[in-house]
């Protein structure tokens, strides 16, 4: 029988405590800063993974697994041959032994009947397993008001409140579903805001993408809850490269949040992904994330890469893309959520909150393109990082020629605990527009032992004023996530950076 | 025959030219730079810190290197047009990057402090300068190889162990040539002892019909406690190119302040690099750019903090007019050794043309957690609620945009430390811009 296990957390905070710390503060923090990661069983599922490696074969085999129509396996080969030409960038400020791609499977699937009609033919282990994440998968919890398509390794196993949503007109489905009952949208929009020419991971994901999300929100309608994607890597050797399609049409909102889990492992696993969102005239699209993939252990081995590619169109005037995230998982994170703003007087946001601990590295920011008239961006940035870690803002600022009245904001914020942690930007700004005003600011500090003196003089323990300190400083981002979100990232955030504190 | 060809071609006129000078310490500098310049290629876009830059246009012209070329003939009255007035200095002249001793006053220096060409010293006393000559900067492309391998002459400014030079230096880089398109190539030296200070004041200019290609190394040695003032004006023709490459090493408790004022060029790239290698040192970096035309000016500013206790800042400010274009890339590196470093860094832009275009690109590297950085970087055009302010009081809109323009710019020219020198660089901003003129009492 299918079993859940739970793997042992090694346990060695004591063994790695740097030897020159003195004071009791740098102990605390130390204390604080060395976790678990509590997301890291393995589901023991019957699951049908591809062989290692990767050819047209291998795509052609995906394409037929999904029962693909032509156009769209021509497509995925388009894609493939060429990545083939294309080079892997080494521009980031992340260090990583070079990716063996044909050492990865491409393919992986839990065995399952091949139409599900209702949750209660999902097999029994793999709704453990995301309840045991506590995602509401089950009708049930119809409190929690959420509809949730979860993708378990590369495919989707089961997405919720279809029909109530259908009735609006609103389809929220997978990717390999839409591909067989949405053609039409999904020639016209799949690639249109990232081509797989875009760069090397999107081909590489264009070429051997095997599911995702897809939603589609028809013109003058109003989501009426929140969608979100749940994604679980739990094969080992494979490499999950999920595509999500958003499309919201005139005057529609839709606000979509995405989690994502995988299992403790020792070796390296690869993620790429690509989200494209789309909103015309007056749309209105909110992209949270909350990213926890395992970051790897305290010696960096292990950890998932997860180099994703993000990007919005704001096609339509008065149209507007937001996106929130919150990065504490990943042994690298390479990732730029961006916003194409063509329509005039649209608006692109970012929030971000990115936190680094141990040895993660992690390379994110945005790209903010104004090229309609009045177009206007803000982008905060708070990046934390400590124990051995890296972390980057890499931010673009292009105002183009035509972009009349344009107008930016950036901040980040970086906090660094303790001295073996790196805080870096690199916000490039481009402007080709008179009319325009852009504003870039940027600090970076460590938390004031003015603040926690202050705290501890009101009673607050030092491991209850960091926390208090940390989300203080991520607070901006934090009031942008929907509520269930906020809680959970909030927590989220306490358990990467500490211990008990919750 | 273009480019690195041509250079590398005419190293051997160089050389002959020489005559006897092909002996000193100096010339196997050169030739090791040859042999990089052979090796190197000239940045192109593809480079990440050239990536706004274009050098095409400088690589199409082939310029006869200042001592292959013939020799203008400049009076002491010409002369006289192009320096600021007003305060008392010690004067060098250098035309086409050589040195000329007729035209220059350098006049009393107290005991053991040396204002001079680097090609006299050269001959003179060969042992001082190899001590710091080539030490300091690295050469990172092939204009730097180039200007190293044709090292011939430049300022050098030697101040000995607690020496103040009162009066400040002013360096005449006068560029002009009416026959040849000349490569200038000033090699820079100054090295201040322990508490010592010196001000130099640089100014370039340039005159003549044809056009020019000036190549600048400037390495700069600030000893523990001196106190350096470099304040760069450049205000050449808009049609010649500009390159300089500053590289400074600080020691404990110096100072050195660095301004940088643009106005001229049709292509300048500025690149000022600073190591500060030592406890509680100040760095300060001042930078203007008012250009217009088809004009390209790119500053690249480099801060390493090694050690713990330093402070730097930085403010940058430019106005982009017509279809100029301005680009600004700050870097500020705190090292893991450098606690309670304070780093601040400012870069703003006002754009009067909808076809000037600027790419700002402030960058933080940080790697020491108890340290207080900071930057920020705006562009934007002259604000239409204070001209509309001003105008309210019976101001014409062109001296109120003049008043903007200054009250922009005075942040920058409010810190140099010559009085009379804030006068006139005021009053090239406007003639430069070819705006109205605000008089001051």
């Amino acid at each position: 029988m299918n079993e859940v296990k739970e793997i042992s957390k090694e346990n060695n905070s004591k063994g790695i405590k740097p030897v020159e710390e003195t004071s009791d503060d740098m102990k605390m923090l130390d204390d604080l800063t060395s976790s678990e990661y509590k997301w890291g069983f393995v589901t023991d599922i019957e699951s049908e993974t591809a062989a290692k490696g990767l050819n047209e074969e291998v795509v052609r085999m995906i394409s037929k697994k999904k029962n693909e129509p032509e156009w769209m396996t021509e497509w995925r080969l388009k894609a493939f041959r060429h990545w083939l030409k294309m080079e892997e960038p080494t521009w980031p400020n992340v260090h990583y032994p070079k990716i063996d791609f044909q050492n990865i499977s491409y393919y992986s699937a839990p065995v399952q009947k091949p139409k599900l009609n209702s949750l209660d033919e999902v097999d029994p282990e793999l709704l453990k397993t995301f309840e045991k994440l506590g995602i509401p998968l089950e009708e049930q919890k119809l409190l929690s008001g959420v509809a949730v398509d979860a993708v378990f390794d590369s495919v989707s196993v089961a997405t919720t409140f279809k029909a109530s949503l259908n009735e609006k007109g609103i389809i929220f489905c997978s990717v390999s579903d839409a591909v067989k009952d949405h053609p039409e949208l999904v020639k016209k929009y799949l690639g249109s805001v990232v081509p797989y020419t875009d760069n090397y991971y999107a081909a590489l994901n264009a070429a051997v993408f095997s599911d995702g999300s897809f939603v589609f929100i028809p013109k003058g309608v109003r989501c009426p809850m929140e969608l979100s994607t749940y994604f679980r890597i739990n094969s080992m050797d494979t490499g999950q490269f999920e595509r999500t399609l958003i499309i919201a049409e005139e005057e529609s909102y839709v606000s979509y949040l995405e989690g994502c889990t995988a299992p403790i492992r020792d070796n390296n696993q690869l993620h790429a992904a690509v989200v494209e969102l789309v909103a015309l005239d007056e749309a209105e699209i909110k992209y949270s994330t909350v990213q926890n993939w395992y970051p790897g252990n305290k010696e960096g081995k292990g950890g998932i890469y997860n180099f994703v590619t993000k990007r919005g169109a704001c096609r339509g005037n008065h149209s507007k893309i937001s996106w929130t995230q919150v990065e504490t998982g990943s042994a690298i994170t390479w990732k730029y959520p961006s916003c194409i703003l063509q329509g005039d007087y649209s608006v692109g946001e970012f929030y971000s909150v990115a936190v680094t601990n141990n040895m993660q590295q992690a390379d994110t920011g945005t790209k903010m393109i104004h090229l309609g008239k009045h177009t206007k961006s803000t982008v905060v940035s708070k990046g934390i990082s400590a124990g051995r870690s890296n972390n980057s803002y890499r931010g673009l600022i292009k105002i183009g020629k035509n972009a009349e009245g344009a107008r930016n904001y950036t901040q980040c914020d970086s906090m660094l605990m303790g001295d073996r942690c790196g805080a870096h930007t690199f916000p490039y700004i481009e402007v080709e527009n008179e009319s325009s005003k852009v504003e870039h600011e940027a600090t970076t500090s460590k938390i004031g032992e003015d603040q926690i003196y202050y705290l501890n003089q009101r009673g607050i323990g030092t491991e209850d004023a960091v926390n208090l300190i940390v989300n203080g400083f991520c607070k901006e981002v934090f009031k942008e996530l929907p509520m269930e979100f906020a809680v959970e990232a909030q927590k989220l955030l306490a358990i990467s950076l500490e211990g008990s504190v919750g | 025959m273009t480019g690195k060809e041509f250079y590398i071609d005419n190293f051997k006129i160089f050389q002959e030219k020489l005559n006897g000078e092909s002996k000193s310490f100096l010339n196997e500098i050169r030739k090791d730079a040859l042999k990089s310049l052979s090796e190197l290629e000239f940045p192109t876009n593809k480079v990440e810190d050239w990536k706004y830059t274009n050098v095409t246009p400088i690589l199409k012209q082939n310029f006869v290197p200042a001592v292959n070329a013939s020799v203008p003939k400049i009076t002491e009255k010409e002369i006289q047009s192009y320096l600021f007035q007003d305060f008392d200095c010690h004067l060098l002249v250098f035309i086409n990057g050589l040195y000329s001793e007729e035209l220059s006053i350098v006049g009393q220096l107290p005991k053991g402090a040396v204002a001079g060409s680097l090609r006299n010293l050269t001959k003179e006393n060969p042992e001082l300068l190899s001590k710091y000559l080539n030490k300091i900067s690295i050469t990172d492309n092939a204009f730097n190889a180039l200007n190293t391998a044709y090292a011939l002459d430049g300022l050098v400014v030697v101040v000995p162990d607690g020496i103040i030079i009162e009066k400040p230096i002013q360096v005449l880089y006068l560029n002009t040539n009416d026959k040849e398109n000349v490569l200038s190539l000033p090699r820079n030296l100054v090295v201040a002892g322990k508490n010592s200070q010196v001000s130099i004041v640089a100014n370039y200019r340039g005159a003549g019909e044809k056009i020019y290609f000036s190549n600048i190394i400037t390495e700069v040695f600030a000893d523990e406690n001196s106190i350096v003032d470099l304040c760069k004006i450049q205000n050449e023709t808009d049609d010649s190119f500009h390159i300089e490459k500053v590289q400074a090493i600080q020691k404990k408790n110096s100072v050195f302040n660095h301004y940088n004022i643009t106005f001229g060029g049709s292509i300048t790239r500025n690149d000022i690099n600073s190591r500060l290698d030592g406890e509680n040192i100040e760095t300060h970096y001042y930078g203007l750019y008012m250009v217009n035309g088809k004009q390209h000016v790119d500053n690249h500013t480099f801060v390493d903090h090694a050690k713990p206790n330093c402070m730097s800042n930085e403010v940058y400010k430019g106005i982009l007019d017509d279809s100029s274009r301005g680009v600004f890339n700050g870097k500020i590196i705190v090292r893991r050794d450098a606690q309670k470093t304070n780093a601040y860094q400012q870069n703003e832009t006002i754009l009067l043309s909808n076809k000037a275009t600027i790419d700002t690109k402030p960058q933080l590297e940080i790697f020491a957690d108890d340290v207080k950085c900071s930057h920020g970087a705006t562009v934007g055009h002259l604000d239409e609620t204070s001209e509309f302010y001003i105008r309210s009081r019976g101001v014409p809109q062109e001296l109120a945009k003049s008043m903007l323009i200054r009250a922009f710019a005075n942040d920058v020219i409010e810190t140099v430390k010559i009085d009379p020198l804030k006068e006139q660089i005021n009053h090239m901003i406007f003639e430069h811009l070819h705006r109205v003129e605000i008089k001051t009492e």
